[in-house]
């Protein structure tokens, strides 16, 4: 129920400002200038982010717009730099960090986890760490083993933290100034695949809620659960399987944290049948957890097939391009995946 | 390094003692003695409180380094910030914290000041700017630049000061955090509180060079190195950092040489260092020190000393009995504070 409300609700408005169409990353752009326009207490900063314009070029024109306090370059310094939006944060600033690449989270683990997340709970509700973590991240740029990561999962065990995972230019904007009204730490994973993607974005400061999925594609079949570049390839894998009379159902999750159990719950009442797809390393990931949320239901007792996940290779991201796209899942693994377990049901 | 040695090696290059005396009137100097006694006497009772199975978990004691805590933080304003560290408890009660609701906190009661959530490595007091005791050593230091940068950006005539062990001297944080602080020019000071070993390490072994303050030139801005057993030395160390961070001329590190009379935590049992290493340390310090001293100098008397101690002895008492009394939290509440609504 609410994830058909949520798409209801979605649909009119994306179709109003459908002549007004922005890249992913041009949408955060927007998003991250009217948040400084509208708070005093915003600002970005991170490693080039000023003259540059960002490592993917996210940031653009803001340092020229907003000048050097308010989207500051820094020193190549991640731990310092996680240490000091949780700072910053804790003393009435709202700090966005561009990690430049997702994989150098792992430099700054200690701030994120030890401190930003549990600060608040630590002193007893005392105090909030209002800040948000901008985190390109992602395969298929041939960027290698250390460029090119999903480690979303990671920051999702942690209690504190909270995590999304825009897959439109729309959600990205959307969440983004979500994020930074919220008064916890969130973590924002955009897919640098999708920085060039374009889609409809008003114009007016929305915001997408946190902690809500939306059903991008009806479907009476298969659910397939996704975020981010994955459920884009779901919804083009769905289009496929539509040829073949498999009706498959969309869930984009859009946050990892919270989760949002009930839309992921609802769709499998009414399907029978899930596949889920991340990029992360399959092993102790996303789909593990969504496949038990289902397997504590009552609905896994209707279960048609048993639950898919289709997973991140357990191996780095190699650099050769055919392994690369070998190590993630693709459309035509989706489509491949769902084919088979359409089948098994049959027998 | 022997006590005698080191004391030789402060007194090079502290500045001469009695004019830093001297600087301080009475009632700063009343405040100050009355806040290192309440320091040592809330350490003791919550190690005797831990020996009798009242208080379970771990505790880093600072006794020996009262000095070094009431000096840095005696030219602070109520609204400057503190960063603290797992030997946070001086820091705490230097900054106006209620040792009854700290030793609650201690206790795990829901009186505590982070309601039993915390307990001793993670006091906190956001309101009178005590941004929280760290259990990681080096956590605070990349917290006080964004603290820094929070009070520049928002035009604040306030200063933030952020402690560290010497261990912490050596995390990467400690480089990351002095080096954008100095290129920002933050109103923040550095306290790193040098009491000879990381655990069981000696800096010696630790640290190629003889002074984490020595350091400071990597970065462009002051190292001070100061006695940190000497409190009116250790004041007016603070006060010029102080002054130029609140000034707009940047960051100091300011190195304060001191002792931890106890062990680590709980589970040391002193291997690594002697029991003439730590009595030598003994006989600095910090408290009977600076007694003497006002006596010799006709400053305060006897009796007014042990009317000092006296007042701080009776505030533990109290705060020990609200500890006791307080209830332990509701564990229906215990995932309420771990995301902010």
């Amino acid at each position: 129920m609410p994830n058909d409300v949520m798409a209801a609700k979605a649909a009119p408005a994306a179709q109003a400002d459908a002549t007004r169409t922005l890249s992913y990353a041009e949408a955060i752009r927007e998003g991250l200038a009217q948040a400084m326009e509208a708070d005093p207490r915003v600002f970005l900063f991170g490693e080039d982010v000023g003259v540059y314009g960002g490592a993917f070029g996210v940031s653009g024109d803001l340092y020229h717009r907003f000048g050097a306090e308010r989207v500051i370059d820094t020193p190549i310094s991640e731990l310092g730099l996680a240490g000091a939006a949780v700072g910053a944060a804790l003393t009435g600033m709202r700090p966005v960090l561009e990690i430049q690449f997702s994989d150098f989270a792992t430099l700054a683990m200690e701030q994120l986890v030890n401190q930003a997340a549990k600060i608040r709970f630590m002193f007893g509700g005392k105090a909030s760490v209002p800040m948000v973590v901008r985190l390109p991240g992602g395969s298929g740029t041939g960027a290698a083993a250390q460029h090119s990561q999903s480690l979303e999962a990671w920051f999702a065990h942690v209690p504190g933290l909270k995590v999304v995972q825009p897959s439109t230019p729309h959600d990205a904007k959307g969440l983004l100034l979500a994020a930074i009204d919220d008064p916890n730490p969130v973590l924002i994973f955009e897919h640098k695949l999708l920085y060039k993607t374009k889609g409809p974005v008003p114009a007016d400061a929305y915001r997408v809620p946190i902690g809500k999925a939306i059903v991008r594609r009806q479907g009476r079949d298969v659910t397939i659960v996704a975020a981010s570049v994955m459920a884009l390839r779901a919804l083009a894998a769905a289009e496929a399987l539509a040829a073949d009379g498999i009706d498959a159902e969309v869930v984009d999750l859009r946050s990892l944290r919270p989760i949002d159990t009930e839309t992921i719950v609802a769709s499998v009442e009414k399907t029978r049948r899930l596949v889920v797809v991340y990029e992360g390393v399959k092993t102790m990931g996303i789909g593990a957890e969504i496949a038990a949320r289902i397997a504590e239901r009552d609905v896994v007792r209707r279960l048609a097939a048993p639950v898919v996940r289709l997973g991140g290779a357990d191996s780095p991201i190699p650099y050769n391009p055919v392994l690369e796209k070998a190590a993630v899942p693709q459309e035509a693994t989706i489509v491949a995946a769902v084919r088979t377990l359409m089948q098994g049901d049959r027998r | 390094m022997t006590p005698p040695a080191s004391a030789t090696a402060m007194s090079q290059v502290a500045a001469a003692p009695r004019a830093e005396l001297d600087a301080l009137d009475d009632a700063a100097l009343r405040d100050a003695l009355m806040r290192m006694h309440l320091i040592r006497k809330f350490e003791e009772t919550a190690e005797a409180s831990y020996m009798r199975g009242l208080v379970h978990g771990t505790m880093h004691l600072s006794i020996g380094q009262e000095a070094s805590a009431v000096g840095s933080i005696s030219p602070l304003a109520r609204d400057d910030y503190i960063l603290s560290t797992h030997r946070g408890h001086g820091h705490c009660l230097a900054k106006g914290a209620d040792p009854a609701r700290m030793l609650a906190e201690f206790f795990g009661k829901e009186t505590g000041y982070c309601r039993g959530r915390g307990g001793s490595m993670h006091i906190a007091d956001v309101e009178v700017g005590n941004l929280g005791a760290n259990g990681i050593v080096a956590g605070g230091l990349p917290i006080a630049v964004g603290v820094g940068m929070s009070i520049k950006a928002q035009k604040l005539p306030r200063v933030c000061m952020v402690f560290f062990g010497d261990g912490a001297a050596n995390e990467g944080a400690f480089h990351e955090s002095l080096n954008m602080a100095s290129i920002w020019t933050l109103p923040v000071v550095f306290v790193c509180e040098n009491n000879k070993y990381g655990m069981s390490m000696d800096i010696a072994k630790a640290m190629a060079v003889a002074n984490v303050a020595d350091r400071a030139a990597a970065y462009a801005m002051p190292g001070v190195v100061v006695d940190g057993n000497d409190l009116p030395a250790v004041a007016a160390a603070s006060r010029v950092a102080v002054a130029r961070a609140r000034d707009g001329g940047g960051p100091t590190l300011v190195e304060c040489k001191t002792y931890r009379l106890r062990g680590h935590s709980k589970s040391d049992r002193n291997l690594y260092r002697s029991k003439d290493e730590i009595e030598g340390w003994r006989a600095r310090d910090p408290i009977r020190r600076l007694e003497s001293e006002l006596v010799a100098t006709g400053r305060f008397d006897a009796a007014t000393l042990a009317t000092i101690e006296a007042d701080a002895a009776r505030e533990i008492e109290r705060a020990l009995e609200f500890a006791k009394s307080s209830p332990d939290p509701d564990p229906a509440d215990l995932t309420r504070d771990v995301y902010a609504e």
